[in-house]
């Protein structure tokens, strides 16, 4: 406690007192269980040797698995943009029964365990499941495809895009689309020029987090993929695979890839959300 | 990884201002209300359904064997041993944290938020790997001393303690730290000024204010403690009756083909995951209430 009464250069004089304290955890509590874990990777996967870890890095099965996971990651985010935007502008300007209860009900894949979502569409989707026997007369074939994997990343990462859109849209003014209706502007036309400028900054961010979430996810993947090498084996199931044959160099390299993707991704939201608070400030 | 999207509390809450009028026609409401709730239907109602129907496909009977099936029983005590730690702990953790990042004003203020971000932009299997790297008996940088004091953590419930510590660990800071910015410190600094004790000052101003987000940020970690399934197999070593939690045992099942068996188990977690929704949205429309 004594701390926060000394006057700290990086920080600006308060009233509040606990800051030596607080800050003081955390920092603590963030170095063991984040910090130092986390550089292990980095550490491990550096004792590998820039040429074994290039080697492993541009090897045919993980090319393969960044492939599939980068693919189906940016096709369920993009389906996710569209639907989100739906669904948040239904669910912010229309009035119908049930609403409530199905703006209750977006965050349900936040809170449902993947392992439950997994096996749950894997179920649903395979050619004898509920919704998978529609398919099969017409030769598609979802769970264990690429395409399976798709639906459940768009499943557990369905909430971001409505969610980051849902409170700008209810705070653009309806007032500015009915003076371009006013002044003679198509629906069309004020929807594309009024509304999608103010939700493209949110619509970005709900994209990319999506985006994010769906790279790293394991626990759904797993049950609907099926895993084959080359075909359907996301980059997290390579890492697991690896570990599970005791190759540890291997794994963690993988995982350092992983590592500094999620970093750049983290880095690019970032900038992004700054970039556009900046912008509607001015 | 799920949860927390940093919403501007003050425009998501102007009061009174219900946007009903649209300027869409009848016609286009209809088809995109209908398209918005076909998907909804599709993509998240039905698999939520088929949890249930599924688990009762056999009847009660088989239900309620496998959920007191002693293999099942003992995933569950384990798992509720890894809620029983990692919610306390990691509630601390969060309300310190958020008391430093919200009522202070200091340099590296965003770099230290996004390092509480991290877990959640780490991949689970990246999550368990990190502390196998560390605490592996054969693979660790730390084997040599857990092996000469015979320490086994990975493949064992402090491995599995451990990681779901790291999966859950910005679940609570990251629901207080915007609500606790907003809310700024005019409060405590009159409490503080009247001669009021800091830990006083925040028993009986800040708590009293943040107490809605703080329970909802609670039953995240909880549920997240309860269902996380990547991180947890990647340390646990999947021992059957010992270091198998309730989402391993769900896999164990499935992949046995006892599906039914496996429903049954997941709709316990799922559930939780009901609660915690109503949770959530009971806790929102208290925060609403409290900006009116």
């Amino acid at each position: 406690m004594n701390l926060a009464v000394k006057p700290l250069k990086f920080r600006q004089q308060s009233v509040i007192p606990g800051f030596g304290l607080t800050m003081g955890v955390t920092l603590f509590y963030i170095t063991l269980l984040v910090m130092i874990p986390v550089s292990m990777v980095f550490i491990n996967s550096s004792s590998l040797g820039l040429r074994s870890f290039w080697e492993i890095a541009t090897s045919e099965r993980v090319l393969a698995s960044l492939k599939i996971s980068f693919g189906t990651s940016f096709l369920a985010a993009l389906v996710n943009a569209v639907f989100g935007l739906l669904l948040a502008w239904v669910l912010e300007r229309y009035t119908f029964p049930g609403k409530k209860i199905i703006d209750g009900l977006i965050d349900l894949p936040f809170a449902l365990p993947t392992a439950v979502a997994g096996i749950s569409l894997t179920t649903l989707y395979s050619p004898n499941g509920w919704i998978g026997r529609l398919f099969e007369p017409l030769g598609i074939k979802i769970s264990y495809t690429p395409l399976g994997i798709t639906i459940a990343l768009v499943f557990i990462s369905f909430p971001f895009v409505v969610r980051t859109v849902q409170p700008v849209l209810h705070g653009i003014d309806t007032e500015v689309e009915e003076a371009a209706a006013c002044l003679g502007a198509s629906r069309f036309q004020a929807f594309r020029k009024i509304i999608i400028p103010e939700l493209l900054p949110a619509l970005i961010t709900g994209f990319a987090l999506s985006f994010a979430r769906a790279l790293g996810e394991y626990g759904s993947v797993v049950f609907i993929s099926g895993n084959m090498p080359m075909r359907t084996e996301i980059t997290p199931l390579l890492i697991r695979t690896k570990l599970e044959q005791y190759d540890y160099a291997g794994g963690t390299a993988v995982a350092a890839i992983m590592l500094i993707i999620s970093f750049l991704m983290l880095l690019v939201i970032n900038l992004f959300q700054l970039w556009a608070s900046n912008r509607h400030k001015t | 990884m799920s949860g927390s999207i940093p919403i501007n509390l003050q425009t998501s809450n102007k009061p009174g201002q219900e946007k009903k009028a649209s300027g869409d026609s009848k016609a286009v409401r209809i088809v995109l209300t209908a398209i918005a709730l076909l998907f909804f239907t599709v993509m998240l109602l039905i698999p939520l359904i088929s949890v249930f129907v599924k688990a009762f496909e056999q009847g009660a009977g088989v239900y309620f064997a496998a959920i007191s099936d002693p293999i099942a029983l003992a995933a569950i005590k384990l798992t509720l041993l890894t809620i029983a730690i990692v919610v306390p702990v990691n509630t601390v953790f969060g309300l310190v944290a958020a008391w430093a990042v919200a009522k202070f004003k200091f340099k590296g203020k965003n770099l230290l938020v996004t390092i509480i971000d991290l877990p959640f932009a780490i991949s689970p299997v990246v999550a368990g790997l990190i502390f196998v790297l560390l605490f592996s008996t054969s693979h660790g940088i730390l084997a040599g001393l857990l092996n000469e004091l015979g320490l086994k953590i990975i493949f064992a419930p402090p491995g599995i303690i451990l990681a779901t510590l790291f999966v859950t660990l910005p679940f609570v800071a990251r629901e207080l730290i915007p609500l606790m910015e907003s809310q700024g410190t005019a409060e405590e600094e009159a409490a503080l000024t009247l001669g009021a004790s800091g830990f006083k000052t925040f028993w009986l101003i800040t708590l009293p204010n943040i107490k809605w987000a703080l329970l909802y940020g609670v039953m995240l970690t909880a549920a997240r403690a309860a269902g996380e399934f990547g991180a947890v197999s990647v340390v646990s070593g999947h021992i059957r009756g010992l270091t198998n939690t309730v989402p391993l045992h769900v896999e164990i099942l499935y992949n046995e083909y006892k599906f039914s068996a496996a429903f049954a188990v997941a709709s316990l977690l799922t559930v939780i995951a009901i609660i915690n929704l109503i949770i959530k949205n009971i806790s929102d429309w208290k925060i609403k209430q409290q900006f009116k």
